[in-house]
């Protein structure tokens, strides 16, 4: 899986450049955010403003590493949703979960004091 | 809409293909002569349908004598009826509950999702595997 990983102070952003965050490749985002939680980092902002498509396994991945972030005491937040992707999310009631910001700018912004 | 189209496709069973068979289903959808509703939330749909239930045939299907995963994707009367072949050992559709989005699960989503999308949908068991039936009708 295609991802960029910017720490911006103790926030890491993570960018998917995937067209699709699905069954074939969400296990592998999974696996790239549990690695982040064991380096101690436990607030993240990822953006998908690539991700056209995501299907339940994606939004699976998505809901683990929230899990993991929550239950280190920290965040994960979502940024960029396309509106299919979106709508997966209200399909799902998981934009009740998750905070999902237009941009990762607004989403990163929102974790200043 | 009296058109009338048939595709049997047969993939390997790997999840690399998902997209190919994702994108498949956009296409068909985008190129319906007569289709009213919004087309592009059409192929999202298909998309996703088709996703979801070769990723359940290809987690449901562990012999390793089953290497290909067969889908039809049948348009005719205004129905849409997709049928995904596993060779597996099958699961209850019935026992399968909705996600409570209180306990955060990060699986059973798939089937929800499908069901939530198509008008019909069946698992039954055939001689050596078992297919997952989908009906839509389309406006």
């Amino acid at each position: 899986m295609n991802i960029q990983i910017n720490e911006q102070g103790n926030i890491v952003l993570i960018s998917v450049v995937e067209e699709r965050l699905d069954a074939h490749n969400s296990t592998d985002l999974k696996t790239r955010l549990l690695s982040l939680f064991e380096d101690g980092k436990n607030n993240m902002v990822i953006n998908l403003e690539e991700v056209r498509f995501v299907d339940s396994s994606g939004l699976g991945a998505l809901v683990s590493g929230f899990k993991n972030a929550s239950a280190r005491n920290g965040s994960l937040k979502l940024a960029g949703l396309q509106p299919q992707v979106q709508s997966m999310f209200e399909l799902t009631r998981l934009h009740r979960v998750f905070e999902i910001f237009p941009t990762s700018e607004d989403a990163l912004a929102s974790f200043q004091p | 809409m009296s058109e009338r189209i048939e595709l049997d496709i047969t993939l390997p069973k790997e999840t690399r293909y998902l997209g190919l068979v994702g994108q498949i289903g956009e296409s068909m959808a985008r190129s319906l002569e007569r289709f009213s509703g919004d087309r592009e939330e059409l192929a999202y749909h298909i998309n996703l349908v088709l996703t979801e239930a070769m990723a359940n045939a290809i987690q449901h299907a562990k012999e390793p004598s089953s290497t290909e995963v067969r889908i039809t994707i049948t348009l005719m009367h205004h129905k849409l009826i997709i049928k995904v072949f596993d060779q597996g050992q099958g699961f209850d559709l019935c026992t399968l509950a909705p996600p409570d989005a209180s306990c955060l699960q990060e699986h059973g989503r798939g089937i929800f999702i499908i069901q939530t999308i198509m008008d019909r949908v069946i698992y039954r068991k055939l001689k050596g595997g078992h297919v997952l039936e989908m009906e839509k009708t389309l406006h």
